[in-house]
């Protein structure tokens, strides 16, 4: 009784899923291995080795793994630092990184637009203190900030649930052995935070290479991502089909990553435990 | 009115699409429900509403009244079949589509009461893609030309393609971020046709742009007016509506259409295939010709009305206003868009990317 009641109130998300989730999925499939006319074709996956569609692909891998390892060095010892940090109220501290991932991301964006702009304000301070002005906007690099800036928390939080996970036991039995901090930090905390690490790769590393709309506004259309193709094939293009089956490419790299992070993770004690 | 969509592209896509397929089932009610209204289709805000109202009012027909966003939004929505639209206005080049796909009626136009306040000149130069103006009534245009910082460029410089290929202006020229619109300076500079589609020519094209790619800020879509009024940059390729918008908030800039012409656009009405109240839409179209009603438009959208009454009625300072009304010259020196076929429109999309690609 108590099973088919838990069943039912699962209902809504079986809709949800089948209708947001799975039949588009299906949907992505059908486009990409069919063309136009509705037969097979395997033109539309085959399309990712055009020399644009390539260089869009290793320029979406590039940024995403210097993004993703940017992301990592700033995350890592701001972990520590938070969880050595002797507070009463710890969780108020992470809930104060976590508080600008509550507003939209599109508009934390456009807001960095607005501050890195030509005329912005950043330039703007920089002008009146005699300085240079810096053109970072509408290049890969700004791109590569924005991702960073979007994603960090992404970062932090695995890896610093992995380290509040340590108990300080196993800290000062090394200690009492004989361990410096240099040994401690390498055969201690670092093993024991691996999955948070992988986690926490995985959930910046993914939204990095399939990112499209962070490209468009702070690259100003002259980054060209593997997203913004996909993007362009749909809204401009018209060819859903090829569109489809650079998705499907892009689905494959996503899947690649994931399978990855479950081999090391297979206790399921990364950061994804939390969400 | 060439607005797209940036963000949420690909989700919004995905979701009409699969809307449209679970809808399919509902058309035939909806049909039985229909007393004598007339469902509409239009641009997002480019309508007086209270012109609606002051239509359903003196004829007693109910209008439905929708909107959208981008040319290619109208198409899926059109296409999606779940609503029967009476009377749709729309860009040109997605119109010719449709016709050429059999979905738009003819109508003799002509025999409307109030089809003489329409501009001889645009309905020639409407004959592009409708050669008899059967299928069509024109709504409002305009051009695609500079808007440039006169504190930083001269009205001479700026009449010609060739500023925004200028050195001197590196890092302050903006384009657009649509394949066909940045084009046409390069088509233009080399004095071919808007609408060729021969390969040679389009890697011409490609070759100028290629040249220009490094000296140029961005490729925007939507945000040019904005970044032109906080001084972004000294030129941009626009189009006249964005510039007058522009142009309102920032005294020093100016719009120009360069000397070697440009693209002309035209947003009209038409009545397709779904039509389900022919007598209602026909009234509709006339309705939005009449003088006064064609006034109360301009004065809510702001771009050129092609209803001559409506323009001579306007004060000398907007009338000469060339983001606002084209002057002759400018119309005698561009070109409309036609459609052109799937395989050129992948090509040349194909050429977009190779450009972009270069970092």
């Amino acid at each position: 009784m108590n099973r088919i009641k838990q069943q039912f109130l699962a209902g809504p998300y079986l809709v949800w899923i089948i209708g947001f989730i799975l039949l588009p999925l299906a949907m992505i499939l059908y486009y990409a291995f069919f063309n136009e006319d509705g037969t097979f074709t395997l033109d539309n996956i085959a399309s990712i080795a055009d020399p644009v569609n390539l260089k869009a692909m290793g320029l979406s891998l590039e940024l995403g793994v210097i993004c993703t390892l940017i992301c990592l060095l700033l995350a890592y010892p701001l972990a520590m630092i938070l969880n050595n940090l002797h507070i009463k109220n710890q969780s108020f501290v992470v809930f104060v990184f976590m508080l600008p991932m509550w507003m939209n991301f599109m508009l934390r964006i456009l807001a960095w637009k607005l501050l890195l702009n030509k005329n912005g304000v950043l330039n703007t301070i920089l002008l009146s203190l005699g300085m240079e002005r810096i053109t970072i906007l509408n290049t890969p690099a700004a791109v590569v900030f924005g991702m960073v800036y979007d994603y960090l928390p992404f970062m932090i939080l695995p890896i610093y649930n992995a380290m509040a996970r340590i108990k300080k036991d196993y800290i000062e039995a090394a200690h009492d052995l004989g361990a410096n901090n240099f040994t401690v930090f390498f055969k201690i905390i670092v093993p024991l935070t691996v999955s948070g690490i992988i986690s926490g790769i995985v959930m910046v590393f993914v939204p990095a290479l399939t990112s499209f709309a962070i490209s468009e506004l702070l690259g100003g259309g002259k980054v060209l991502l593997i997203g913004n193709i996909i993007e362009e094939s749909f809204m401009q293009g018209m060819q859903w089909n090829i569109g489809s089956g650079l998705s499907f490419v892009l689905m494959v790299f996503v899947m690649i990553s994931m399978a990855i992070t479950n081999a090391f993770d297979k206790d399921g004690e990364g950061g994804t435990a939390v969400w | 009115m060439k607005k797209k969509i940036i963000a949420s592209g690909l989700i919004s896509a995905l979701a009409i699409a699969c809307l449209s397929a679970c809808n399919q089932g509902g058309q035939t009610q909806e049909q039985q429900s229909r007393g004598n209204t007339l469902t509409v289709l239009n641009y997002g805000k480019y309508i007086d509403e209270d012109a609606l109202r002051q239509f359903e009012n003196e004829t007693g027909i109910d209008v439905k009244y929708e909107e959208y966003e981008s040319p290619e939004e109208m198409y899926t929505k059109y296409k999606a079949g779940a609503i029967d639209y009476d009377v749709i206005c729309t860009s040109e080049y997605i119109i010719q589509k449709l016709i050429s796909e059999g979905e738009v009626l003819e109508q003799d136009y002509a025999a409307l009461e109030n089809y003489g306040n329409l501009d001889k000149d645009i309905l020639d130069l409407a004959k592009s893609y409708d050669p008899n103006n059967t299928y069509t009534v024109p709504y409002f245009y305009g051009t695609l030309g500079i808007c440039y910082d006169t504190t930083k460029v001269t009205e001479e410089e700026a009449s010609s393609w060739d500023c925004l290929w200028d050195k001197s202006h590196a890092n302050e020229i903006i384009m657009m971020n649509s394949v066909r619109d940045s084009f046409v300076p390069a088509l233009k500079k080399l004095e071919y046709s808007l609408n060729t589609t021969d390969e040679a020519k389009l890697q011409e094209a490609l070759a100028l742009l290629d040249e220009q790619f490094p000296i140029v800020y961005a490729y925007f879509v939507d945000e040019i007016g904005d970044e032109m009024i906080s001084g972004n940059a000294h030129v941009a390729l626009v189009y006249s509506g964005e510039a007058a918008y522009a142009m309102d908030y920032n005294e020093d800039l100016a719009y120009c259409v360069p000397k070697e012409g440009s693209n002309l656009w035209i947003d009209s009405w038409f009545i397709p295939k779904t039509c389900k109240n022919e007598e209602a839409a026909l009234k509709f179209i006339d309705f939005l010709c009449r003088e006064d009603i064609g006034m109360a438009n301009f004065d809510y959208v702001y771009y050129a009305s092609p209803l001559t009454p409506v323009v001579e009625a306007l004060d000398e300072e907007i009338r000469s206003n060339e983001a606002i009304i084209p002057s002759k010259e400018s119309l005698e020196k561009c070109e409309v868009f036609t459609a052109i076929s799937d395989e050129a429109a992948a090509y040349l999309n194909h050429l977009w990317q190779v450009l972009k690609s270069q970092l």
